[in-house]
């Protein structure tokens, strides 16, 4: 097991250099964004004077290294500044999103991961069959879909006049959790739909690979009922890869449902991020973007840690 | 369905004008209206908007508010000085009265006594002059600083303020009523930017930058016949489909801005009313006049002449606008030029100039967005589409909304604007066309333009002032920079749970802004 | 009665495709003997329904100015019309004929995304194969540049991309590829590092095989399986990708018809139950099923198994 442990603080330590590379990153590809802070906030109002008068006021006027040095120093010490556009202190505008954005995530993960894998095992079970080809043509539909379309389609039957879902989803005046679930009950299908494809389709890829394999063949040979030989020979070893997709695609959930938050006016970070690019107020763009990519780093690291205990030749490691 | 006031074409332009009296106010509503507004105004319930706008990195400093969302917040946290009344009229708010003086220079105001902050003290003239002081000076960081550039001196007597300006202006009031001098208390002559406390008809109660608020009515408001609802709940809901869902299904009573490619559909819709008001906002399309080849006014005018202003307002606007005449200045407005010559889709015309100007045939780009307005980028694919038949090579070129004001407007020679129009014909031809001015879009610059200019402002007498801009409609019609295909209504839609004044103000979306002081329950 | 409809319609869609692809199977039997029409005698109908799907893109892509009734970008009308004979699937917003822009867009939007998806495998395959065969510090710093790259949303990077770089279809193009190919490159590492450790590989390395001999000859072929079965998804995903930013208000220049950007423009008719964005979502749909049937055929046989 020790190796795990330390497989753990080095990928651990590794994930602080992404961290840190993806702050610059960041940091750069907005500084090279046409236009800096001052004038997006003015917009079609932007005069020069004005203009220089935000930037002295806010200390733009200095030179880029000399900004990230000052925000890197803030970051490490756990003070991420406030926002450009309100003054307000960056963990406090971050932290209800944020929880949004985590419910929401956790939602369409709850719905979705069972479903795809309970239903990526019974495809694979009735391989090329009528239920497995109708299964993979509504899955392949629902993804080829763009995301807000789907969104539309949803609110077409589930809400509208008399609908039985709302169609807004936006969590105003702290509902209970039940009201917040049913509240956000459409841009959680939404996301499902939107992923369950993904991760069935690697489910089902996953479990026929390995049923040519030797061992599945013995199995079957003994008689063994084929849904127990999927469920208790292949699906352990098929555990892996499916770990991996599951959590790439949990990332998504996370961090990639800007669209689905407007059409819903679900207020996530995506939406938070988004607005901050467009107005470059940098102290909140890192901020997100640092939460996004350790969600990632997270997510791929609880992923290998996972994939390793799957497999007892991993773990015992001669 | 209940389709009142379009304002469309030639005969509805006519009833524009003989609606507009004094100050032309635009808001011409048919039969439906006038029965609506009979009924007596109903004190209570909740008014609860999707407003197309508002952005988390918004916040509560006057100077920064520009979108749909901090505007209409503006007019109903905020009083004003002066108020664009429905009808376009200037009236008293804030300030009682006012005057001038003989050269339009020194004006005085009287502040109206015992108005109430919502944290209980009264409105001074100290703290006008602090509201005011703070879109000023070299520090100020205000959006609105250009507006009160002109402002030399403001001194407080008792209740007056008496403001001087560097140069007569006879329209200052006007001036007064935009949304950003918003009066607000003051400690030692300055405002505090971060506070919620104001004076208007609505107390914010709670608030989420890009997600919505809530207001509720302010019981020591002054007037007494206005602020009928208890409170107000304001929704940020950027998609338009996802604006227009919730109002079908009653979780909004009105959104302030329609789908134009589906308004046709939400008509039909029951319980749907799509209102809609033709003021002074109007798309535009500059051209650098200093760079070549719109240096050439021959160029500007084959342009001028080879877009399908018809085809456009039919199809980018679904008909809810008006052909625009190359000039920014509505119907609606007190000094709109009755007797120019309207332009019209005419190849052969186009080509004649283009000959003018030494050209067989012309390539040029066009850059756009639609951040600049909505179907920016469709009305450059229909330019496009018509001006080939005149030899004119358009080739439009997207850009990315993001960045647009500050990367492509005025930056590349041939682009997309959008203008709300200002009360005043002063207010904008100095704001967007005199020469040198910050938004002088297409950096044209007219020698005989800018004198009328300057004469007219200080200008007393009405029949002289509507000669002189008369004559400088003319001048930018023919010889300006900029192509202006479209003035576009403000449509919006509300469900009947709610009722609304015979006549709704044009400035601005949202009845001028001022929806939740002037509607009411149904 | 409108359900039972619509399962009716739906019931007859498929029974239709099930015989385009059975009377395409037993055409292509007919007109070319030998190993195509050995090859072909194993399709499941399904798999041949989608090859005649793609061959029928293929074709539409090709001669697209020959078959579309109108040219590409032609006002023909006015706004939204209703079908009729003219214009066989009414007109869109601007009153371009719909027909016409979907079989254009069948060519662009086919076409790029099939560029995007080539160049990101062909970056990400080679990379990550070279990353498991070499090893050591090539794997560790291909390795760490992807996850920085990944731990970007993708959305949010394209975004930032093509501001900062312009919106031309070869940048559009070049972005998504980028963005897509650090996916490729982790699929393709972790299939091939399970290889690169078997005995026939090390074999072939103390039969003094070169570097480029492994990749290619020994590795590419047993890591096929997994890159073809990814192929089919990421496909669709480059749609879904120029959709979501013609959503943010990028995408393809106008007046160039795609599916994806199509999709959105008339996007708001469906909540009032119109279907006309059904058209060119459904047509994404449509080749997006094809693929992976085709796919699924093709991992099947790789699979080995006899069933």
């Amino acid at each position: 097991m020790s190796h795990i442990w330390s497989m753990i603080a080095q990928r651990l330590a590794l994930g602080l250099l992404t961290l840190f590379i993806v702050s610059v990153l960041i940091f750069l590809a907005t500084e090279l964004l046409p236009g800096d802070f001052a004038e997006e906030i003015l917009g079609q109002s932007a005069t020069p004077e004005t203009v220089a008068a935000i930037r002295r006021e806010l200390g733009l006027d200095q030179p880029m290294v000399i900004r990230y040095v000052q925000w890197l120093g803030g970051a490490v010490q756990g003070d991420f500044g406030n926002s450009l556009a309100n003054r307000r202190p960056v963990a406090e505008l971050i932290s209800t999103r944020l929880g949004n954005t985590l419910f929401l995530a956790l939602y369409a993960a709850a719905i979705a991961v069972p479903l795809s894998l309970a239903l990526g095992i019974l495809v694979a079970l009735f391989r090329n069959s009528a239920f497995d080809r109708i299964a993979n043509a509504s899955a392949l539909t629902a993804i080829s879909f763009p995301e807000f379309f789907v969104a539309y389609i949803l609110i077409l039957w589930f809400a509208g006049a008399g609908g039985y879902f709302p169609s807004l989803s936006t969590l105003r005046g702290d509902p209970d959790l039940l009201e917040k679930l049913y509240r956000s009950f459409l841009p959680a299908l939404t996301l499902t739909l939107v992923v369950t494809a993904h991760m069935m389709r690697m489910t089902r890829a996953a479990i026929i690979n390995l049923l040519a394999s030797p061992y599945i063949e013995m199995a079957r040979l003994k008689g063994m009922n084929p849904m127990r030989v999927i469920v208790k020979h292949a699906l352990p070893n098929a555990l892996a890869p499916i770990i991996n997709v599951i959590a790439i695609n949990l990332a998504y959930l996370i961090t990639g449902v800007v669209v689905v938050e407007v059409v819903f006016v679900y207020p996530g970070l995506g939406q938070l991020m988004v607005d901050s690019v467009a107005s470059r107020d940098m102290p909140v763009v890192q901020a997100v973007a640092l939460i996004f990519a350790a969600a990632y780093v997270l997510l791929n690291l609880a992923a290998d840690v996972l994939s390793t205990l799957s497999n007892p030749r991993l773990i015992h490691r001669r | 369905m209940r389709n009142s006031s379009l304002i469309t074409g030639g005969v509805n332009r006519r009833g524009v004008l003989k609606g507009a009296s004094a100050l032309g106010g635009a808001a011409l509503l048919g039969p439906m209206g006038a029965k609506m507004a009979s009924a007596q105004p109903m004190r209570g319930g909740t008014l609860k908007m999707g407003i197309s706008h508002g952005s988390t990195t918004d916040s509560l400093d006057p100077g920064t508010w520009e979108n749909d969302f901090t505007n209409l917040m503006a007019y109903t946290r905020n009083n004003y000085l002066t108020e664009v009344a429905a009808d376009g009229a200037l009236v008293p708010e804030l300030a009682e009265s006012w005057e001038a003086s003989a050269d339009a220079s020194v004006w005085t105001f009287s502040i109206r006594q015992g108005v109430q902050y919502h944290s209980g003290g009264t409105v001074t003239a100290e703290d006008v002059i602090a509201s005011i002081n703070h879109h000023r000076g070299e520090d100020s960081t205000s959006a609105a600083k250009p507006i009160v550039e002109p402002i030399v001196d403001m001194r407080a007597d008792g209740m007056n303020v008496i403001i001087t300006l560097a140069e007569g202006n006879a329209d200052f009031p006007f001036v007064l009523s935009d949304y950003h001098l918003a009066i607000l208390p003051s400690v030692d002559g300055a405002i505090d930017v971060t506070s919620w406390d104001a004076c208007g008809p609505y107390a914010l109660e709670e608030l989420e930058w890009g997600v919505g608020a809530r207001l509720a009515r302010h019981e020591g408001y002054w007037k007494t016949d206005r602020a009928h609802f208890d409170a107000i709940e304001m929704l940020t809901i950027l998609d338009a489909a996802a604006r227009q869902n919730a109002l079908i299904s009653g979780e909004v009573d009105f959104i302030d801005s329609v789908d134009l490619n589906t308004v046709h559909l939400l008509q039909r819709a029951p319980g749907m009313n799509v209102v809609s008001v033709t003021g002074t906002q109007h798309y535009g399309l500059p051209m650098d006049s200093r760079a070549a080849p719109f240096s050439d006014n021959h160029v500007r005018l084959a342009l001028k002449y080879a877009i399908d202003r018809e085809q456009i307002v039919e199809t980018i606007l679904n008909g809810y606008g008006s052909v625009g005449n190359d000039h920014p200045i509505g119907p609606s407005n007190r000094f709109y030029n009755t007797e120019l010559e309207q332009k019209a889709y005419d190849p052969d015309r186009a080509r004649f100039h283009l000959q003018q100007a030494g050209l067989d045939s012309l390539d040029v780009d066009i850059h756009l967005a639609d951040a600049a307005f909505a179907g920016a980028v469709d009305t450059g694919v229909l330019f496009a589409e018509s001006a080939a038949s005149a030899g004119i090579n358009l080739n439009v070129v997207r850009e990315p909304n993001d960045g647009y004001w500050s990367n492509v407007w005025m930056q590349l020679p041939f682009v997309a604007t959008y203008w709300s129009g200002r009360p005043t014909e002063d207010w904008m031809f100095s704001t967007a066309y005199s020469d040198g001015a910050p938004w002088n879009e297409s950096y044209w610059s007219n020698a005989r333009f800018n004198e009328l200019l300057i004469a007219a402002r200080p200008e007393l007498n009405e029949d002289l002032r509507r000669e002189m801009y008369f004559e400088m409609q003319q001048l930018v019609s023919d010889e300006g920079s900029t192509i202006i295909p479209m003035f576009a209504s403000f449509v919006m839609a509300h469900s009947d749970a709610l009722a609304r004044p015979e006549v709704i103000g044009a400035n601005w979306r949202d009845d001028g802004l001022r929806i939740a002081e002037r509607w009411w329950m149904a | 009665m409108g359900i039972l409809l619509n399962i009716l319609y739906f019931i007859a869609f498929i029974v239709a495709s099930m015989a385009a692809g059975w009377l395409f199977r037993a055409v292509v039997i007919a007109v070319f003997p030998g190993r195509i029409a050995k090859e072909m005698r194993t399709a499941p109908l399904t798999a041949s329904f989608g090859l005649f799907m793609i061959l029928l893109y293929i074709i539409v892509a090709v001669f697209a100015p020959w078959i579309a009734p109108f040219p590409e970008t032609e006002i023909v009308g006015r706004e939204f019309q209703p079908w009729d004979s003219d214009n066989w699937l009414g007109t869109d917003a601007l009153g371009r004929d719909m027909l016409t822009r979907m079989i254009y867009g069948a060519r662009n939007t086919v076409g790029i995304a099939f560029a995007t998806t080539t160049l990101a495998f062909v970056m990400g395959a080679i990379l990550g194969l070279l990353a498991a065969t070499v090893g050591g510090w090539m794997d560790q710093s291909l390795s760490r540049s992807v996850d920085v790259l990944m731990a970007i949303p993708s959305l949010i990077f394209s975004l930032l991309l093509l501001t900062i770089f312009g919106t031309s279809v070869l940048t559009l193009i070049i972005v998504i590829a980028i963005i897509d190919s650090t996916r490729v490159f982790r699929l393709a590492r972790s299939v091939s590092v399970t290889i690169v450790v078997m005995d026939y590989i090390e074999a072939a390395k103390l039969r003094g095989e070169g570097r480029w001999h492994l990749i290619t000859r020994e590795i590419l072929p047993n890591a096929l399986a997994p890159l073809v079965a990814e192929f089919g998804l990421r496909f669709c995903f480059v749609f879904l990708a120029i959709s979501a930013l013609s959503f943010l208000g990028l995408g393809i220049q106008p007046p160039t018809a795609d599916w994806g950007s199509m999709v959105k423009e008339n996007a708001t008719l469906i909540t009032f139950g119109d279907i006309t964005p059904l058209l060119p979502a459904g047509a994404i749909a449509l080749l997006t099923v094809s693929v992976n049937f085709v796919v699924d055929w093709q991992l099947h046989r790789a699979s080995g198994l006899k069933e």
